[in-house]
């Protein structure tokens, strides 16, 4: 049975897009057949950090509205024949997606995949409320701030209330995804700790993503994370993470960049 | 402590809106008077202590009739409380006040004729508290005009509690809390651990700025005694 998963944050800049890839990417590489789905309809970022961006003919706007069929929309990943992506539109704005629309895509994308990954906007309207819409399963990507924190803790109290699983009295199965973790600045005070996050959110832990430059160079060059550098500290947390959602059972660490030699030589540590 | 004394609001003006008895004469008056007594005479008391307003949209008359039409009552142990459906002008300063926008609206305070039906509302009180058991969330409110709020978990930086009573909080209080909304002042807000960004209890209220830095994710209460609001820690 497939898994509808919406990453998703309400604020803006923190990682949904970046995460999505990577966590379909990471799914996908241990042999799950997935689908990332852009939902920021008019302001689409996914066919970029998916490398995709030359080969998008039709979108999920053209699906929703009955234009095109759905394998004619779907781009399959050049790395991984396991991953696929169902773009958004740039030309539209979200009032193009219907409720009905969204939902006879999400079924039978859930008949043709394991995974469904829906990568939500930003803000709490339309295209993000459609986009947790038919979700099973909720990944909150937040970042250690308090602006973030308070938009996330709004957006897990949408889940509850605004899903059809909610509206049918069942649980959408909520994850916090921490992201752009610094365990320096945190330890400085500079930063909220992961404790302190997750008292506030009261949501379990899925993953700790931390701040690293090979996330933008992943991104820039037009690939998830976790196909650009699997070994990197970031890729190696979302690979973890993508084993949590799996079931499987994973211990929590905060991956740190590998320091070069001459680095340790120079005593150059983080605090 | 926060050297700083809570700030004291010496007045505060607030609406508020009452049930009244609407009287609504018509010609000839002395007639209509007549029925008044009737209903008197039939249950004595009935309208003491009872505010009543009159309605003289039905009638014309001249500013001293109204002043011997409210005298009559008066005579009859019946207060005029306001009167609507008249000109300002025609009220002189002896008179009671013009009031506008009465609405209709059923009376509660009707006495239970039936002995039978009072015992059935005892059987089936109305719950006075509301219990949540989940954490309330950045952007939620939750009201309970009648009676006390019960939090499981923690209220969020955004949330909203509003409670006819008290309320209490089993987790950090992070959003704002009003506790006593319908003018309750023995009303008070109990939590776990203080850092609200609001705290109101019957109108009186004092922001995060003015809870002491002392306090700040300690368990506290917060109170009125008399018109200042009080936060002290639990202990």
């Amino acid at each position: 049975m497939a898994k509808v998963l919406v990453i998703t944050s309400g604020k803006g800049g923190v990682g949904k897009t970046t995460s999505t890839a990577a966590l379909g990417a990471a799914l996908a590489q241990s042999g799950q057949k997935v689908v990332v789905v852009d939902f920021d309809v008019g302001l689409r970022n996914l066919d970029l950090v998916m490398g995709a961006e030359r080969r998008v003919v039709f979108d999920l706007i053209n699906v929703v509205q009955g234009i095109a069929r759905l394998p004619q929309a779907l781009i399959r990943d050049k790395r991984l024949e396991s991953l696929w992506l169902l773009p958004a539109s740039q030309t539209r704005d979200k009032d193009a997606l219907t409720e009905e629309g969204v939902g006879r895509v999400i079924a039978d994308l859930r008949n043709n995949f394991d995974w469904v990954l829906c990568d939500s906007p930003a803000g709490i309207e339309r295209g993000a409320t459609l986009a947790m819409r038919y979700a099973d399963e909720a990944v909150i990507v937040t970042n250690p701030e308090v602006s973030s924190v308070r938009d996330s803790d709004r957006i897990i109290g949408m889940l509850d209330a605004k899903t059809v699983k909610a509206e049918r009295g069942e649980q959408v199965k909520k994850h916090v995804l921490i992201t752009r973790y610094d365990s320096a600045r945190a330890a400085r005070g500079e930063m909220l700790g992961i404790d302190d996050i997750l008292e506030i959110l009261a949501t379990p832990l899925l993953g700790i993503i931390p701040e690293s430059q090979d996330v933008l160079k992943a991104s820039n060059v037009g690939s998830p994370v976790t196909l650009a550098n699997a070994s990197s500290a970031p890729a190696r947390a979302y690979l973890d993470a993508a084993r949590r959602l799996k079931g499987e059972t994973v211990t929590m660490t905060v991956p740190v960049e590998r320091k070069g030699l001459m680095n340790r030589l120079l005593g150059r540590r983080a605090a | 402590m926060s050297s700083q004394e809570p700030q004291r609001q010496l007045i505060r003006l607030r609406g508020r809106s009452y049930v009244a008895f609407t009287f609504t004469p018509v010609a000839p008056i002395v007639e209509w008077l007549e029925q008044v007594d009737a209903i008197v005479a039939r249950s004595p008391g009935f309208f003491v202590g009872r505010p009543v307003v009159l309605d003289l949209a039905a009638v014309k008359l001249s500013p001293t009739a109204i002043g011997h039409l409210v005298s009559n009552l008066e005579g009859r142990s019946i207060r005029v409380l306001g009167i609507e459906g008249a000109d300002a002008s025609q009220l002189g300063p002896g008179l009671p006040p013009l009031l506008t926008g009465g609405r209709p609206c059923a009376l509660e305070q009707q006495e239970p004729k039936n002995p039978e039906s009072k015992l059935q509302q005892e059987a089936k009180p109305q719950p006075a508290s509301l219990l949540l058991q989940n954490p309330v969330r950045s952007g939620q409110s939750v009201v309970f005009a009648e009676g006390d709020i019960t939090v499981l978990g923690s209220v969020s930086s955004g949330a909203e509690i509003v409670a006819g009573g008290s309320i209490h909080v089993y987790g950090a209080l992070r959003g704002r809390a009003m506790a006593g909304v319908n003018g309750n002042s023995s009303a008070r807000i109990y939590c776990q651990k203080i850092a609200a960004e609001l705290l109101a209890i019957d109108g009186y209220y004092q922001t995060a700025e003015d809870i002491g830095s002392t306090l700040r994710d300690r368990p506290a209460q917060a109170w009125l005694d008399g018109d200042v609001m009080r936060i002290t820690p639990l202990n």
